[in-house]
Formats: C-alpha cells, sequence, structure tokens
C-alpha cells in the first residue's frame, strides 16, 4: 500500500507557510507574542491555549493549520491516527521555569501548572485533546531533524495496521528559537484522489519539504 | 520473533537484575525517608549511594567525566553486553534511551564540570552513544511515564521490520529536588512508602534507577515479546481518563483469547491512577487475572520503571514464582483486582505489562514464553 503526505506546515522565524506557500508572517520578535498573534490570525477560539507553555502553543496552531488544511480531517478514525513527534530541546523551556521557582529558598513556589509542562510529550497530550486522537503516540528527541528516523517509525506504524494516519513533526521551543514543521501521512492509493498538494513519503522528500 | 535477552537492573537494591529480584522476594524496599538539604520536610523516596556508584564506574570508567545519570544508564548497559556479547559497534545493532528529565541535576546545578548544555537529553545520548562507540545513532524516546514500555514496543516493531539483529534497551531518571518540589506541588507524593491499589494510598514516592534489556531476532531465550500498544486517553494532560479509555484501547489492541497469567501494573498509588487501572481492567475482562505493581519496592522511576518492571516480571516468569505487590492490604478500587500478596511458585507462561503517563499516554505489551 502506499503512503503519501498529504499536507504540511512549517512554523519559523515569524514566518507561517502551509503547503509551501506563506500564510502569515508577522515583526514580532518576542516568541510568545508572535504565538499569541497566530492565535489571533486563526481567530481559535481554545481558552486551555492561554495556559499553555510555548512548546505547547507552537504544536498546537502547527496542527491546527494542518487539520485545516487536510480536507477530509473529519473522516480519520482518530483511533488509528497515531502523533509521532520530535524536537530538540526536550521541555527545556518549562523546566528552566520550573527551576527558576525553587532556587531561592526564600522566594520558593513550585507549581503545578508550570510543572505539569516539563515533559516534552505534553504537547502531544494537548493536540490528543483538542482533536480527540487516541492512536498510538511516540516523542523522540534529536540533535537536529531526522527524517531518517521519522520516515521510519511513521512507515513502521502504517504498513504494520498500527495505524492508517499519522501526523508527524517536530516541534521545539528554546529561548528565543521557535520551529515546527508538521506533517500529514495517510496510506493509501491516491491516484483517483484530487488533492493540491500529495507527495510520497519518502525520508528525502521529508527533507526537502522540511528545508523549504 | 522478537526474543528478549539479558537484562539488567542498577538500583538501591542491587546492580544486577538477579540481585534486584532476590531482593524483591525478600520483601526489602529501596524506599526510605531521606532529609535533602533544599528542604525542612523529608522525602520518602528510592536513591542510589553516589560512593556505590562511583565505585563501579571507577571500573570501566572516568568517574568525573559523567553524570550520576550516565554513569548508572552506561553500567546497565555494560551489563547487558557483558552477558550477551552482543556489540553496538555493529551496524546491525541499535541503542534506544528511554528517560523522561536525562541530566536534570545539572540544569538545576550547572557547574563547570558540567555545563547546562549537558542538560539537553541529546547530549545525554552522545555521552552514552560515545563510551559504547555505537555505529547507529541512538534513538531517544521521552514520553513521560510509558518511556520504558514505548521503547521496548519500538525495540519490536524495528527488529520485526528487519532493520537491526540486537537492540538493547535502557531506561533511566534520577530523583532531584526537581521531580520531588514539583510532584509535591501537585500534592502527589505520599510521605510513607507507597500503597498500590489499597484503601489507604496516599500518592507515589519517587525513585531512582537504570535498567536495560536485549531484544533480538535470535533465539537468545525461551521468551518473546508478543504484541505490544499505546493509545492517548485525549482526556487530560496530568490527570487519568475515569473511564480508563487509553489504557483499554492500549490493551484491547494486544489482548488474545488467553488471558496473560500475570500483570505487571502500573500502579503509582494516587487515588485517580490505580482507579483508571481497575476500570480499564475491569473492561477487558483482566480483574481475575493477578496482578501487582512493583512501586512499594522502587518507587515511581518514571523513565525507568517500564524496563525495570518488565525486567523484574521476567525474571518472575523465568523462575515460575509470583512477586507480591508490596504494600497493599485492602481492596481501595471499584473493581477489586486479583492482587498478587504472596510469591506463590506456580506455572507461568506469559505476562502483559502496562504503564500510563502524563499527557495521556498509555502502553501495554504481552511477554511469553514459547
Amino acid at each position: 500500500m502506499e503512503e503519501a503526505i498529504t499536507s504540511y506546515c512549517h512554523i519559523k522565524n515569524n514566518s507561517v507557510s502551509v503547503n509551501g506557500k506563506v500564510f502569515f508572517q508577522d515583526q514580532h520578535e518576542d516568541p510568545s507574542a508572535f504565538l499569541s498573534a497566530l492565535y489571533k490570525k486563526l481567530e481559535l477560539n481554545y481558552p486551555k491555549f492561554f495556559k499553555m507553555d510555548k512548546l505547547c502553543k507552537l504544536g498546537i496552531l502547527a496542527t491546527e493549520l494542518l487539520v485545516r488544511n487536510t480536507s477530509d480531517f473529519e473522516n480519520f478514525d482518530k483511533k488509528e491516527t497515531a502523533l509521532i513527534f520530535s524536537n530538540h530541546s526536550s521541555s527545556l523551556e518549562s523546566d528552566r521555569a520550573h527551576v527558576k521557582t525553587i532556587r531561592d529558598k526564600q522566594n520558593y513556589f513550585p507549581s503545578p501548572s508550570v510543572f505539569v509542562y516539563t515533559l516534552p510529550n505534553i504537547v502531544v497530550g494537548e493536540i490528543a485533546i483538542k482533536y480527540k486522537i487516541t492512536g498510538e503516540n511516540a516523542f523522540f528527541i534529536s540533535d537536529a531533524f531526522d527524517p531518517v528516523l521519522m520516515h521510519n517509525y511513521t512507515s513502521l506504524l502504517l504498513q504494520s495496521g498500527s495505524a492508517s494516519v499519522a501526523l508527524c513533526g517536530w516541534v521545539n521551543a528554546d529561548g528565543n528559537e521557535l520551529e515546527a514543521f508538521v506533517y500529514c501521512v495517510k496510506k493509501g492509493n491516491f491516484k483517483n484522489e484530487e488533492n493540491a498538494f500529495e507527495k510520497s513519503h519518502q525520508s528525502k522528500i521529508i527533507n526537502q519539504l522540511y528545508t523549504e | 520473533m522478537v526474543y528478549i535477552g539479558a537484562h539488567n537492573i542498577i538500583s538501591p537494591l542491587g546492580f544486577s537484575s538477579k540481585e534486584n529480584f532476590k531482593a524483591v522476594l525478600e520483601d526489602k524496599t529501596a524506599l526510605a525517608k531521606r532529609k535533602f538539604d533544599f528542604s525542612e520536610s523529608t522525602f520518602c523516596c528510592a536513591k542510589i549511594d553516589p560512593k556505590k556508584l562511583d565505585e563501579e564506574f571507577s571500573m570501566i570508567g572516568n568517574v568525573l567525566e559523567y553524570t550520576s545519570l550516565e554513569k548508572m544508564s552506561i553500567l546497565s548497559i555494560k551489563d547487558v553486553i557483558d552477558q550477551s556479547g552482543v556489540d553496538l559497534s555493529n551496524k546491525n545493532t541499535l541503542l534506544i534511551l528511554s528517560t523522561t528529565k536525562g541530566n536534570i541535576d545539572v540544569l538545576e546545578n550547572p557547574s563547570d564540570q558540567f555545563a547546562e548544555e549537558r542538560a539537553y537529553l541529546s547530549s545525554f545520548t552522545k555521552k552514552i552513544s560515545g563510551f559504547f562507540n555505537c555505529a547507529n545513532a541512538s534513538m531517544t524516546v521521552s514520553n513521560a511515564c510509558i518511556s520504558g514500555l514505548l521503547a521496548i514496543i519500538m525495540g519490536k516493531r524495528l527488529i520485526e521490520s528487519q532493520q537491526y539483529e540486537n537492540i538493547i534497551i535502557c531506561g533511566a531518571d534520577l530523583v532531584t529536588e526537581f521531580t520531588l518540589s514539583g510532584f509535591k506541588s501537585f500534592n502527589a507524593l505520599s510521605e510513607e512508602p507507597c500503597k498500590p491499589f489499597d484503601a489507604n494510598r496516599t500518592g507515589i514516592n519517587l525513585g531512582e534507577a537504570a535498567s536495560s534489556v536485549l531484544l533480538s531476532r535470535n533465539k537468545v531465550s525461551n521468551i518473546i515479546i508478543s504484541a505490544g500498544a499505546s493509545a492517548n486517553d485525549a482526556n487530560h494532560i496530568s490527570g487519568p481518563s475515569r473511564t480508563g479509555e487509553g489504557l483499554y484501547e492500549a490493551i484491547s489492541k494486544i489482548l488474545e483469547e488467553k488471558k496473560p497469567d500475570f500483570i505487571s501494573a502500573h500502579g503509582t498509588a494516587t487515588e485517580f491512577n490505580d482507579e483508571m487501572e481497575s476500570v480499564a481492567f475491569h473492561r477487558t475482562d483482566l480483574t481475575d487475572v493477578p496482578v501487582n505493581s512493583l512501586k512499594g519496592y522502587y518507587g515511581h522511576t518514571l523513565g525507568a520503571a517500564g524496563l525495570l518492571e518488565t525486567v523484574l516480571s521476567l525474571q518472575s516468569l523465568a523462575e515460575n514464582q509470583l512477586i507480591p505487590s508490596k504494600g497493599f492490604e485492602t481492596q481501595g478500587v471499584t473493581h477489586h483486582l486479583n492482587i498478587i500478596q504472596t510469591s506463590k511458585k506456580q506455572p507461568l507462561h506469559s505476562f502483559m505489562k502496562t504503564a500510563s503517563g502524563f499527557g495521556g499516554c498509555n502502553a501495554a505489551a504481552i511477554f511469553e514464553k514459547i
């Protein structure tokens, strides 16, 4: 059975693009302000967003863009939809925030609302909740985006029948750096389907899309 | 078929699987009340003696060059290599690391010896891969408390796809102020040794450990990993689903007609986790299967838990001897479970390991003799 990348989205350097076309640009230098501007642009009514750390905000916005540009998302079997994500900096942004709350013994205020974000896969949890996706999960840590690992594991799940669709990607937040690259991979015969964008699921194509 | 070969546990109860299994059957626990310089309160947790760690590590490497977590992990992997003869510098061999927080102690207290850079999980991975001269880039899994079990399931899938002949999987995490203060802020910590599935359970204890296992396509033992799956609750990032949805899904994907002979549950001893597991086991018709939680011996070892608990269960299976669920006295979940209370010998053919974690993730796997 063939596998195809049916849509992809980049968020990087204050710029957002979907399937290779620029969707939004913003000159905010502060990553949090940029994420808020993108949230407004998307007219997303999701109050939970404001509780999230930057990593989760980034993951939710990138996935929202992906989902909006995946015509048949509503028809996905959510139990068979896998979430396969990776990054370099794990949850270090929130880890540093938690360390701040415990460094000074005179001013000691560890908080569950910060601590809960000190795991990289919380972004996968947030995506699962927002889009009601209950399939396979994976969160890998790599030095840099690793198209071979991502392709390999995604393909294993699709081929073995452990998933029929996968939302995959790289979501990294570290200091002023924000980067998301997410894409949707489906199994099936695509020859008769009309789709503005569609590429074969191969690591070299994933890498081409990533480096666009 | 994916066979399970050599394994190891580095914990306060010993530095080999055998020592750990023996200690557990003698009803020993790694949990103790400890004072830390950062707090007036005491914490009931399991810590590895740093002197013993350095003594053991000094025989194979420079103690000043590696962090505590790296030393634990390297010792654990090295034991598996020594037992099996598997070579990580071979192209057919892969190393998978599982951790939630890696060198988090370095982030708390960066020093001249270890700069903040070392808190990046990829630095941890590089240090370990470097020690063993790994031929392939090691995989690092960080998926909360299912990391260890998920890494085993991933290893199974990779061997089945013929990409590797052998895979060594190592899970490790520390107990530090970072995790203690965080779980305390959640009111999740028990001041006493934890009591999984008990009516009077009051929360978790944290523990530190490293544990490793070899997966192979060669017949290195008579035990295989026959099935594994993960699923998400899509319900809450820090609380389990009341209906046990994700765990129910993960188990349903792998359960066969014949029930496993015992279950090694997650059993953290929080009110909600243990209740959720009872609901999921009820929904999958497994409440009559003997079940234990090993958290009463080690506390919750986070990214190591899935590995450590699988390794103890593998020995339980091989020795045909059930491990009692330490800390349990009175049924304390809605759907009463068949909690193992004595270390009786009986023929064992298979077991199921389950795990659940923050981010709504759940995993389950079945191991069996052939």
